[in-house]
């Protein structure tokens, strides 16, 4: 008897614990615009500051545990045509490779926020004002899955058309190393 | 319009067919249901009378009976669907209306071939069909399956991502014709509508040559600034309107919004205050459809929507 109530407790804990990741992971928020956003102000483009280095609280997408979230900006990687440059699968062409460890301007998410919302050099169109916020931040999870810095239970697991490569769940996880030039 | 969206009240010869089928099914499966449940009421109400005195070879007649019977009908019904079938497939014919469908989750894409590629004209949502023309469908998907069913022109067929379908109708009797995606293809399956306009011809080439054109240049400030807005702003990465720089090519045309009688693809009509209720808030009227809350201050929208209304 002891075990069986013993077995029960567990599994009822197990469950609590489980329940709130699998809801972030399963929720739709269709509507909100996240506290988030507009976060980009307080980017720091260059690493050397005056003085000790400040403190920089870390910046997550709010989508970055959340499949439907990174589900829509897997879709609005095509629809606003990120692949031409960075490649269907995020393999890289005219623009920088997506899926490697390397990183021109950081691979934080506020750094990748910054990078969408107000463009780069050499190319990278600077999408603020022509998007929304929520979306971008659903491009930031999803850009990041693409290197395998999300959870795997989380990342897109399939194309709607083709599969050439391993889905974003397969990535093997990268370890980013900010380089600064190409 | 008193039969918008209905199977036994066919608009053309595709569905008279269709529509012939079912009627021949119910009238034979009637009959086998009458049959079955007068046989069991006789039967209780005889009730049992001591031993049976039906012989074997008797009972094996009856089973044989009423076996030759149900295949009997059976093979009727195969006979008519096959049949039914094969004139379905009678329409094809070489000077017929070429019209490609795209399936979006949740709208249809509608484009009219051209062999001039300008000539082609783009909209979603609202067909425009010739009376008396056989029309061909060339249907695609950019998701996921979807089908398209119009019960008073036709019988449905999906429309498969990475995959060409057809699909052959003809229009008998001008009217407005409700259509409908016929399998479940996401959250907002329900309202995926579209609305098929039947009429003669030379109204049809009338809608189609306005159709061609580009959108006709703002003439108020209003209405300048309102397309500034959706030029500059989040709608033009989108939407496309034809003769302005607005080029997306992932959501509805509007080049001729103001022509079309719903938004939201059959959702709402389309009126002005509903316009502005779904730009200001598209996710409380359509919840996870593909458009997200735009952000415009009121100005903005009025703006906005002073510019869409002249898109006729």
């Amino acid at each position: 008897m002891p075990v069986a109530r013993l077995t029960v407790a567990l599994a009822a804990l197990c469950l609590a614990g489980a329940a709130p990741a699998g809801c972030e992971r399963e929720a739709r928020r269709y509507q909100e615009l996240p506290a988030s956003a507009n976060r980009e102000t307080g980017v720091r483009v260059g690493a050397l500051e005056p003085g000790m280095p400040q403190q920089q609280a870390e910046v997550r997408s709010p989508y970055q545990d959340n499949a439907w979230g990174m589900g829509e900006g897997k879709r609005l990687y095509a629809a606003y045509n990120c692949a031409p440059c960075h490649g269907v699968n995020g393999g890289g062409a005219i623009g920088p490779p997506l899926i490697d460890d390397k990183w021109i301007y950081g691979a934080r998410a506020d750094q990748i926020y910054a990078t969408i919302s107000q463009g780069r050099p050499d190319g990278m169109p600077s999408f603020g004002g022509h998007i929304t916020t929520q979306q971008i931040w659903q491009l930031v999870a999803y850009v990041q899955s693409m290197s395998g810095q999300v959870k795997a239970t989380s990342a897109p697991s399939r194309n709607d058309d083709q599969m050439a490569a391993l889905p974003e769940s397969r990535q093997s996880k990268q370890v980013p190393v900010q380089t600064g030039h190409r | 319009m008193p039969h918008l969206q209905s199977i036994i009240h066919p608009a053309g010869i595709q569905a008279a067919r269709v529509s012939h089928l079912w009627w021949v099914m119910f009238w034979i499966c009637a009959v086998v249901w009458a049959a079955v449940a007068v046989t069991a009421m006789v039967a209780i109400a005889r009730g049992r009378r001591g031993s049976s005195t039906a012989t074997d070879a008797q009972m094996a007649r009856s089973v044989t009976v009423a076996g030759g019977l149900s295949v009997a009908a059976l093979l009727g019904l195969l006979f008519q669907s096959i049949v039914t079938g094969r004139a379905l497939d009678t329409l094809r014919s070489p000077d017929a209306l070429r019209i490609q469908v795209t399936g979006n989750q949740w709208w249809w894409d509608v484009q009219y071939e051209h062999a001039v590629p300008s000539r082609r004209v783009t909209t979603a949502n609202e067909i425009h069909i010739p009376v008396g023309r056989a029309i061909r469908f060339d249907l695609l998907s950019t998701d996921v399956i979807h089908s398209l069913w119009i019960p008073s022109l036709q019988g449905k067929i999906d429309l498969v991502p990475g995959r060409l379908n057809e699909l052959w109708l003809r229009a008998d009797e001008p009217g407005i014709y409700r259509g409908q995606c016929a399998e479940y293809c996401g959250l907002q399956h329900a309202k995926m509508a579209l609305v098929v306009v039947a009429e003669p011809p030379d109204d049809f080439e009338r809608w189609l040559t306005a159709n061609r054109a580009p959108a006709s240049p703002p003439t108020t400030p209003e209405q300048q600034r309102g397309r500034d807005i959706f030029e500059r702003g989040p709608c033009a990465m989108c939407h496309t309107i034809a003769g302005t720089s607005a080029g997306g090519r992932s959501a509805p045309d509007l080049t001729h919004l103001g022509s079309r009688s719903t938004i939201g693809a059959g959702t709402l009509p389309n009126t002005k205050g509903y316009l502005a209720g779904w730009i200001a808030d598209p996710q409380h009227i359509k919840p996870g459809n593909r458009m997200p809350p735009t952000g415009l201050n009121g100005e903005e929208l009025q703006a906005v929507l002073a510019y869409l209304e002249t898109l006729k």
